[in-house]
Order: structure tokens, then sequence, then C-alpha cells
């Protein structure tokens, strides 16, 4: 690693005033940022740790029954706290990395960083949510704007993460062996007023909407009705040593499939 | 009834507790006052001509203590290769210079280019980055076919076709077999690929050099399966260090599988920085490091063609094999594909005759070498996979036709060279059956379907030889060393006894089942007997732990050590209780003489031995401590019987293994529980090879699988339970103990069995896929499926 | 450079760290505490698993400076208080869990963190939980029988299956 000072904020605005200044970048749970600094694929001068900043840890249920979840909180509290009012996103949580990365692992870092193969993005943008900055509101088709791209401005921080909770819901995920990233996932929310269909892991412009899927699933809610579609197509799929971009896009139907038959 | 205590016991291991309490001391535990650190600038082409190396700025960054490039290794020698190959036409190979840092060009990704020693490891890294390279870059030769085609880019440029060597064997035999080949009732070919991988051992290398001023002598601190090894081929060959001058230890290491087997260039450099700086360097690996400088493994291109007759008895085996040696010839890398590999082609089995062919070739990429099993799971592989697709073209039992085949006879000398001393391979072909249920097979596969799924059963045989290995009969084969192993048995008046073996183990659990055995021999608890490893300073001339000969070649020269020791004490017991010597026994610890209740302790033989009041002087000196050398007249023999039983996801392609059952015959056993994990442990990597692990290059030579992030280890939910079975023993007739080695089995027979049952399960759906080649990953599955897979 | 101070093994202890000090690298070097291991630089191997505060965490991807004041528990602090093997480190010897040694700290930090969430789990919530735990000397196999009879369940006996 290149060395920085390391800065440790207790509150948002002191956080955010660090990141104003000079050549700073924020540190989640460092579970990606960390093993990237070590490989010197990135370099700062300062580093700012959000994990002293208690205002963003921990989870609730807002007026609209949404849940919010702050945006320092970390996998393994999610999995947790979620088991029983919305569990594909625990299930979704519990599967991230291993249980060490867990521990450490952050939503808010994970959303930020937008890795093509991360497996929040299709949580939040299946479950059209809202992410909260310093800042102001981001709805979910908004803030994914391709791969480790997003709508944040420099320097501003999420701080909560708000989810509709759908009927209905399920992730399913097709591991890449090496690096138990997905190779392809899939996450399904049924809403009263329509299904949302979100897909990570399969297209090099990061997480996408399927939406002839969506449609199909909203007039009919049935695995049968995935097996009738045609693949998306295989163009802009990710093909590398673990599958091609005819398997991943074949993969894409088949865990949406998955996803309705196990939602609950 | 088990043991519970010496030869045949579970005893748990006592280097566990030190493990188990975070008091190992592994290499990268050891700093030495005063320490600098390296860190080597590697290459980032595969193959390029080094126009300019620019220091100046990075000699600046602060800690920079010095900055190597090959100018400061001249008259320095290359690392020497161990083995020498003669082609078919009497040509000695090819043996390019294999410089510490590169000379000219760089050869493959990773290639060290330059060493900067510092302070601390993050300002050598700093550094090095600071350091100015110019390289032109050469069209790299990777694919191995393309590097022996005419015109190719020239690795090395004296060389022009970039081939190591073309060795047949036997040579004598070819004609023969391409006649019956010609004139056989069926011939089945196959055409496939031994998968380039990466052994991986937990622990990253590490070397520590250090220099003594006041007696010019070098320690070097090394991950080494053999530090003897290191010492003799560093010392002699690259720095001119005469072995009195040069300590190596490699002290606890974790794990090995080969690929510490080696001579490093870091090790090397580390040497020769310490005693130029005077004072110690050390360089620790990352992983993302390990994998463009350890050695890799297998990478074999192979058509083998079995010939059968009308009731189908195999009349000839042929095969020709590409294998690839990278871009320098590592330490054993030529003996691979060679004798370890073309000596295994009969099998269990007794085809008459045996052609093999192989072609090395040099290409822009890490040198491979030998890897768990090296050469014999790749002999495995083709001979067991083709009989399967024989078996189906024919439409007959794969174990059927197997056992139509089956070698009953021992000694049974085979067409290409080896005399295999016993087996019984209906034996463990019957244990396995009998284990895995196998008419239960078409009852488990109905439930499979029922759930949407396809389910396949695989089984091979295999044998092996090991227990590496007489030393006259490898300098004939060209080895350049001796394969012997040492070990001194020094016991304390008291009583207690140190073993000081030439072996190492770096998970092998020597410290336990070596004391077992020579506990055994004498009687005395096993807690009296320490062993010593690892260190050149207090351990004879001993070769190391690969090839699994640690207890068949080093436990026998321990054997005849304490042989020595007990024979020394008997006239000592004889003197003490003025008793002929003849008449003399000894039994758990104690001497007695025979028909008497006449008896001395252990204890109080050892100790006149130390304090000689009472002593045959005149016969026999004082002090009970012998060192023997045991060099082994053949190879051992393992072999065994596999099984594989995977179920396969038709949606996705993604095979899951539900059941995989080993019987092996190793001859007699030490440490049942030792053994069982040894198996356990080669399965594991068996399988990893056939459906996870690659390690792949793109066409201009990068390394695509460059860290775990796309190299795909194993993990504990890839497994089931494994049955593994070794009550099946043929004693090994040649060594004292009567063991056979059981290190690699696992790695050498699983890999077919798993293709084998994935290729069953695909043709229970209609899948009529001929081969796939490892890894079998969901992907290529699912694209076999599709009728577009490979082949 | 600054000093750090973390409850390790139960005791107070204080070492220096600068900005980009990792964990591992503050117990290792900072206070000469060897047994946590590192096999990788990506986050996937496990042989560096400590508990932070009670949690099981790669100790190659935290900042040593991060965890100022935290509690820190290391394969050094796992043996019972009269120094023998605690449960789960007698398991691994008495089932052979454990063959070269390298892996077998973080493997037993994290079969540790199991044991607390979960203290019957079964044979593959065992294996999933060791997912981030790679070994490459014992196929697991005796990893997961050590595992579960340390959870007190019935398991093979050794060498005998």
């Amino acid at each position: 690693m290149y060395d920085f000072e390391l800065l440790k904020p207790a509150t948002i605005d002191e956080a955010a005033a660090m990141l104003a200044e000079g050549d700073a970048q924020a540190l989640g749970g460092g579970q990606t940022l960390i093993p990237t600094m070590k490989a010197r694929l990135a370099q700062m001068d300062r580093l700012v740790a959000l994990s002293g900043i208690d205002a963003i840890r921990g989870v609730c249920t807002d007026d609209d029954g949404r849940i919010c979840i702050g945006g320092g909180t970390s996998h393994a509290t999610v999995a947790r706290e979620y088991a029983k009012s919305y569990p594909a996103l625990a299930s979704l949580a519990g599967r991230i990395g291993d249980p060490a990365v867990r521990s450490r692992g952050t939503i808010g870092g994970s959303l930020a960083n937008n890795d093509p193969s991360a497996c929040y993005p299709a949580a939040a943008l299946a479950s059209n949510a809202t992410i909260v900055t310093n800042t102001r509101d981001i709805g979910a088709d908004d803030f994914f704007q391709g791969m480790f791209t997003t709508a944040l401005e420099e320097g501003e921080i999420i701080t909560e993460v708000r989810f509709p909770v759908p009927e209905k819901a399920a992730y399913e995920k097709f591991i890449q062996p090496a690096s138990r990233f997905p190779l392809v996932a899939v996450f399904v929310a049924k809403f009263a007023d329509g299904v949302r269909v979100a897909v990570t892991g399969a297209s090099s412009d990061g997480v996408f909407r399927w939406s002839e899927a969506e449609q199909a699933l909203s007039d009919d809610w049935s695995a049968d009705v995935v097996a009738g579609l045609a693949a998306p197509g295989a163009e802009g799929m990710i093909s590398d040593l673990h599958g091609d971009g005819a398997y991943r896009a074949h993969l894409v139907k088949v865990m949406t499939a998955r996803a309705v038959k196990g939602a609950v | 009834m088990p043991k519970d205590t010496g030869i045949g016991a579970s005893t748990p291991r006592r280097e566990d507790v030190r493990f188990l309490t975070g008091k190992g001391r592994y290499t990268d535990d050891i700093d030495v006052a005063g320490q600098a650190h390296v860190v080597f600038l590697r290459s980032d082409v595969a193959h390029g001509r080094i126009a300019s190396i620019d220091t100046s700025a990075a000699e600046g960054v602060e800690g920079v203590v010095r900055i190597f490039t090959s100018k400061d290794f001249e008259g320095v020698g290359g690392i020497p290769c161990g083995w020498q190959i003669t082609s078919r036409d009497g040509e000695v190979m090819r043996e390019p210079k294999h410089p510490i840092l590169a000379e000219g060009k760089v050869r493959h990704v990773g290639d060290p280019i330059a060493a900067v020693v510092a302070e601390t490891r993050a300002q050598a890294r700093d550094a090095a980055e600071a350091i100015v390279v110019e390289i032109e870059d050469l069209p790299a030769v990777i694919d191995m076919k393309a590097a022996l085609a005419e015109g190719a880019p020239r690795v090395h440029d004296d060389l022009p076709d970039n081939l190591c060597y073309d060795w047949g064997f036997v040579e004598e035999n070819r004609e023969a077999v391409d006649r019956a080949i010609a004139e056989a009732a069926h011939v089945t070919t196959l055409d496939l690929v031994n998968n380039r991988l990466v052994a991986n051992p937990m622990e990253p290398r590490v070397a520590v050099g250090d220099y003594a001023r006041h007696d010019g002598s070098s320690t070097l601190y090394t991950t080494s399966q053999n530090p003897h090894v290191i010492r003799l081929l560093m010392g002699a060959f690259v720095l001119g260090i005469p072995e009195h001058k040069l300590r190596v230890v490699a002290p606890d290491v974790g794990g090995g599988f080969g690929t510490k087997i080696f001579h490093y260039a870091e090790e090397a450099f580390c040497t020769f920085a310490a005693r130029a700086l005077e004072r110690p360097v050390k360089w620790t690996s990352s992983r993302s490091e390990a994998f463009m400088s350890d050695a890799h493994g297998r990478d074999h291109v192979t058509r083998i063609e079995l010939a059968l007759d009308a009731d189908h008895n195999f009349t000839a085996v042929r095969t020709q094999t590409l294998a690839n040696m990278g871009a320098y010839l590592s330490t054993f890398a030529p003996s691979v594909p060679t004798w370890l590999h073309g000596t295994l082609m009969a099998g269990n089995y007794r085809t008459p005759l045996v052609y093999v062919n192989v072609k090395a070739v040099f290409t822009n990429t890490v040198p491979v070498d030998a890897y768990r099993g090296a050469g014999r799971p790749e002999a495995t592989f083709q001979l067991e996979r083709v009989i399967d697709k024989a078996a189906r073209e024919l439409g007959v039992d794969p174990v059927e036709l197997r056992r139509r085949n089956f070698i009953r006879e021992f000694p049974y000398q085979t067409p290409v060279a080896v005399e295999y001393d016993t087996g019984d391979y209906d034996a463990t072909m019957d244990c396995l059956l009998e284990m895995i249920d196998r008419d239960g097979f078409p009852a488990r596969r109905a439930e499979s379907e029922a759930r949407g799924k396809l389910r396949g059963l695989g089984i091979n045989c295999y044998i092996e030889a090991c227990g590496i290995a007489p030393s006259k009969l490898v300098g004939q084969l060209g080895a350049r060393a001796g394969l012997y192993e040492s070990a001194t048995v020094r016991v304390n008046a008291t009583g207690g006894l140190v073993v000081m073996t030439g072996s190492h183990s770096h998970g092998q659990g020597h410290e336990t089942s070596f004391a077992q055995v020579v506990a055994d021999m004498i009687g005395i608890n096993e807690d009296q007997v320490e062993i010593v490893h690892g260190d050149t300073a207090n351990t004879p001339m001993g070769m190391g732990t690969y090839g699994s000969r640690s207890l068949a070649v080093g436990g026998s020269a321990m054997v005849r050590a304490t042989e020595k020791i007990i024979a020394k004490a008997r006239k000592i017991a004889a003197h003490l209780m003025e008793a002929g010597e003849d008449d003399i026994e000894l039994k758990d610890g104690k001497f007695t003489v025979m028909g008497t209740d006449k008896s001395v302790a252990w204890g109080d033989v050892t100790l006149a031995a130390y304090v000689p009041h009472n002593y045959p002087l005149e016969d026999i000196e004082p002090g009970l401590e012998e060192t023997a050398f045991y060099d082994p007249n053949n190879f051992t023999y393992p072999s065994g019987a596999y099984a594989c039983e995977v179920e396969v996801d038709p949606e996705t392609g993604k095979v899951d293994v539900l059941a995989f059952a080993a019987a092996d015959d190793f001859g007699n056993v030490v440490n049942p529980m030792i053994v069982e994990g040894q198996v356990h442990g080669g399965i594991a990597q068996g399988i990893g090879q056939a459906l996870l692990e690659n390690c792949a290059y793109d066409a201009e030579g990068q390394l695509l699988s460059a860290s775990y992030m796309d190299y795909t280890m194993p993990r504990a939910h890839d497994f089931p339970m494994f049955q593994v079975d070794h009550s099946c023993r043929t004693p090994c007739t040649h060594n004292p103990l009567g063991v056979k080695g059981c290190g690699e089995a696992g790695a050498i027979g699983s890999p077919p069995s798993v293709v084998n049952a994935v290729l069953d399960a695909l043709a229970s759906g209609g899948h009529d896929v001929a081969h796939i080649d490892m890894p079998l990953t969901s992907g290529k599955v699912w694209a076999a499926m599709q009728g577009r897979g490979d082949k | 450079m600054g000093k750090v101070t973390m409850t390790v093994n139960g005791k107070s202890r204080t070492a220096e760290a600068e900005g980009r000090t990792l964990l591992v690298e503050w117990l290792r070097e900072g206070l000469r505490l060897t047994g946590t291991h590192v096999g990788c630089d990506t986050s996937q191997c496990g042989a560096c698993v400590v508990h932070v505060d009670g949690a099981p965490v790669k100790a190659c991807t935290v900042l040593a400076q991060e965890l100022d004041g935290a509690e820190v528990r290391t394969i050094e602090g796992m043996a019972d208080a009269d120094g023998s093997l605690g449960t789960i480190q007698q398991a691994f010897q008495d089932y052979h869990g454990l063959q070269c040694g390298f892996c077998t700290p973080g493997m037993v930090m994290s079969a540790a963190s199991l044991l607390e969430e979960n203290p019957k789990p079964s044979e593959a919530e065992v294996r999933h939980y060791l997912e981030g735990n790679i070994c490459r000397c014992t196929g697991y196999h005796n990893i997961v029988k050590a595992v579960m009879a340390a959870s007190g369940q019935e398991v093979a006996p050794v060498a005998a299956e």
C-alpha cells in the first residue's frame, strides 16, 4: 500500500469536511478498497474511515413501512435483522463473501463501489430503493450508472438506504467459483404495482433491469413465463475465464425463473 | 483391534499442539536482527528485450540499501536443472541458462528484472516502482503447437524450434506398437489436455539470507521440502559456496505439494545479497507474486490410442504428448513428463506393447515442474479416460473391461522398464465396489432424475511408482543426484533418543509417525523419541520429501540406523548380564536373557554406553549413535480403485460431487489417521483439478488466473465426506517396513473418475459427449450439453 | 506513525502503526504474535482470521489505526486458562483437522465464531460457514469432523470410516 493519513471522523459533517479537502477518499468496511490499495491500484493522501460514525450504523423502519439501513451497517447486521421482515434481502446479505467479510463490509460501501458483480446493487435496484446521502435522496434507477459508476458526487456519503418491502422477492446467485462473487445473480421483487428484476454479475455495464422479464412477470407471476422468454442478448455480457457471454445470458434466464419459484 | 501405540496406531500428532496455539515457526516468522527486505521488480510482459534499466530515481527513494540487476551477477551461475533427458536421436536436451535476474530478455510475466533491498518492505516496493525499464516487446509463444511451428518466435534466441527434447520410450518398441495398432480389432483414440495447475500451498514462499562476518559462512532460511538439495544446488552450482560454509534451514513449512522442492532464484538472491551487503536480507512472496514465480504443474497436451483385440484384451498403447516446460527448466522439470510419466503407461494392465513420445516445449510462461503426483496423474488420466471411452465404444462394462486386463502375477515386468513387486487389483476393486453400492446406483440415478438432475458414476484404477528412488537407476535415466535418504539416531544417556532425518515434514506429520516406528522397534514410549528435520546443520545429508518417499526411503534409513543401535545395545546388555549376545532378546524396552528372568532395562544399557565403567571397551566404542543411508532397490507401487458419483444440473452445467470413494493398497500402514488425511487431501486436489482449477494465459502471455479471485481453490462445500479404505495390503517386498507411500495417490487416482462420472451423467441425459477437457467448469459442461463443447 | 492500543487476548497492548499498517502486520510485527498468518492478498484465504469485538475479521483487510481501542482475540488466546488446548483446538488434534498448520489459526478462529452463532451446526452449515477459509492439505474432511465434534455432536471415530 501507498501510505496515507487515516482520519476517523465521529459525525457525517466532519467526514464531509474532511472529504472536501484535497486528495481524500472515504473508507467503508474496506473489504474491496483495502485489497485494491494493497495491490497499489488506489492511492490517496487521506483516507476517511466512516466506521466511527454511529449515526450511519443500524436499522429502523420509517412511517411508510420502508426499512432503513444506515450506510455503515454491516452485511452481518442486515442478515440478522431482516431474516423475517425482508428475507430475500437478509438472505442476500448473509451470502456476500464469507462471515469475516460480512462482519466488516457495509451496504454503503458496496453500493458506492457498484462493482458489476456485487450483490447489493441488485437488491437496491429491484426493490426500487432510495439511496440517501448527506446531501440528497437518489432513486435506485438514477443511482447506478454503469460499472463502478454511480450518481454520487465527489465526497458524497451514503448515510442510509431505504427499501420498500415487496410482497414477494428472492435473490438467486450463481457464484463465480474462485472469487465467490456472482457470475450471474438475479433479484426479483414483486410489488402491488408490478415486478422488478435486477441482474448483477452478467453485464459489463453493471447491474441492470431485465425489462422483458419484468413485463412478462407483471402480467403473469410464474416461473413458466420466464421459461418462455428469450434470454437477454449475449452482446454486452461479460465474457471471461468463468463463462462466456452466451452462458451468462442463459444463466440470467435460469436464475430469474428460480428466483420467481423461490420468492417469499 | 486398532493399536493404541507404535506401528499401526492412530497416534495424535504432536506437532499439532504448536500449530494450534500459534507457536509454529514458519520462515516468515523468522526475523534476523538488522535484516533488510527485498522486493523484486518483475516483468509485466511475457516476452521482450530489455533495452535499458534506469535505477537512478529509485536509488534516491528513502530507505533503499542497494538495487541489483543482472550486471551484479556476472560470473554467478544460473539456476541449475537436476535432470538431463536424452532425445530419440541421441542428443541431450537443450538447457538454456536460467539467470537469477533476467539477462537481456524477459521470458515470462513475472521474470525478475531487478531487486531492491531496502530497510522496509514498503520502501523496497516504493523504489521498485521508481525503476524505469524499457522493454522492446517481442511476440510471445504461449501455445505449445504454435511454439513448435516453423518460424515461431524464439523463447531463447539460440534455440530455433523451442524444443527442449523429443523423447521416445521404449524406442525399440515403436514399430511393434505401430504394427499392433494397425492390426487391432478396435482402436480408441482420445485427444486431451492435462490442465496447468498452481500448487498453492497456503504458505507463500519466503527466503531469509544471512551472512556471518566472523567466519564467512552463509545461512538461508527457506520454505523448502529439501534443504540439503537447496544447499547442494545453490552452493555448488550457483554461488560457489562450499557446503561447510552454507547452512540451509527449512523450519515449519506450510505445505509444499512439489512446488517447494525446487531451487528458486529468490533463495540464491537473498543468500548472495546478504553476503554482498553483510546484513540479513528477507523476501516474502505475496500470493499474487507466487502465481507468477512458483513453478506450475501439469500442462500436457496428449493424444492416446488404445488397441484391443476381439476379446477386448489390450494389445498396445501409443501416446504422444507435448509437455510445457515454461520459459526455463525448473529443477526437476525434464523428468516429470518422461520417467515419471512414461514408466506408468502400462497402468494396472497386461498391455504388452507401449510406446510413449514426449516433446518438451519452451514457451513464454512460468516454468512447469512437479506438482503432487508429477507425471503419474498425467499418465493415469489419459489411460483411465481412454479405457472408459473404449468401454463405451464397445458397449461393455468399464469395470469388467479393466478386470479383463488386470495384471495378476507379481512380480510383474512391464514393457515400460519398471517391475511391480506386489499388488492385488481385484482386491481393491472389490473393496471399492462394496463401498459404493454400485448395484444401488440406478435407484439413486432415478431419484436424481426425479429432481431434474443428471447423475453419473465414474470408476477408475491407478498405479503409481513412488518411494523415489534407486540412485543407480535414476542415474542411468539422467538424474544428476542420488535419491537415497539418511537418518542419524542419537540415543542419550538416560534412554531418550533423537532421530535426525534427511526427510522433511511440511504437513505429513513425521514428528509423530517416525517416532512411532522407532519407539515400536525398541519398545519405549513414543514421547521418548524426538524427530529433528529441516536443518542442514544438524541432520545428515538427505534428499528431502517428495514422490511419497519419506517413510519408504527415509523411514527405511531410520529403521536401519535403529537396527544398528539395537545391535550395539544388545552387545552392551549381554556384557552387563554376562550372557551370550545371541541369547539376548529386546522386548518392551527391556533386554532379557532368553529363558531366564534376568533382564536389564533400556535406560540402564544407554547409561552404560555413556558411563562405561562396566563396559566391553575392548570390543565396542562408548556412546550410542548410528547413522544409516538407505538407497532403495526399486520404486514402490501403491495402487487402488477410485469412484466418484456426481450430479449435474442440466440447466446450469454445475457439477456437484455427491460421493467419492477410494480403495488404496499402500502396503503396511504406520499411522492410519495420517494416511487417511493424506488421501483426503490428495482427492481434494484431484477433484480440484477435474472441476475447478485452471491456470490460464491469454494469447499475449498475460496470466489470467493470477490470484484467488480467478484461480479456483476448492472450498469446504465443494466436497462431500470422502470414503477411504486402505485395508487391502500387499506389503512392499523390498523395504524393511513393507510400506509403499500414500502422499500422492489421491491426486493421481481421482481426476479420471470425476470426468468419467460427469460424462456418464451427461450420457444418461442423452448428451453423447466423448470428452470435456479439465476443469469441467459449469460453463464448459453446459456448452457441451448444447453440442458446442471443445470436442 | 502513531501508537495504537488494543486489548489483545485480554491484555492491553500498544504498538506503532502507520496509516497503512494492517491489523495482521500490527499483530505479527508490532506484537510478535506470529500465529496469525497471511496466505493471500485478495481477502480470500482466511489464514488471518481473528476476532475483533467478538466478530470474525480478516486481519489482512482492516487497518490497525481504525481499531484503536478494539478488543482482539487471536489463536494465541484460544487455549484454556491452564494452557491446555481449548475445546476446538483439542478437536482439531483429535480428528486430525490440520496438516501443515498454516491455515489452522484462521480455521480455528472461524470455527469458534460459527459455534458461537450456531452451537450445533449441520455438516452443510459447517462447510458453508468455512467458505472464507482455504485449506490445501486436508480436503476439509477432518476439519468438518473436528468442528462437528467440538460442538458436541457425534462423529465417526478417526481412521475408522
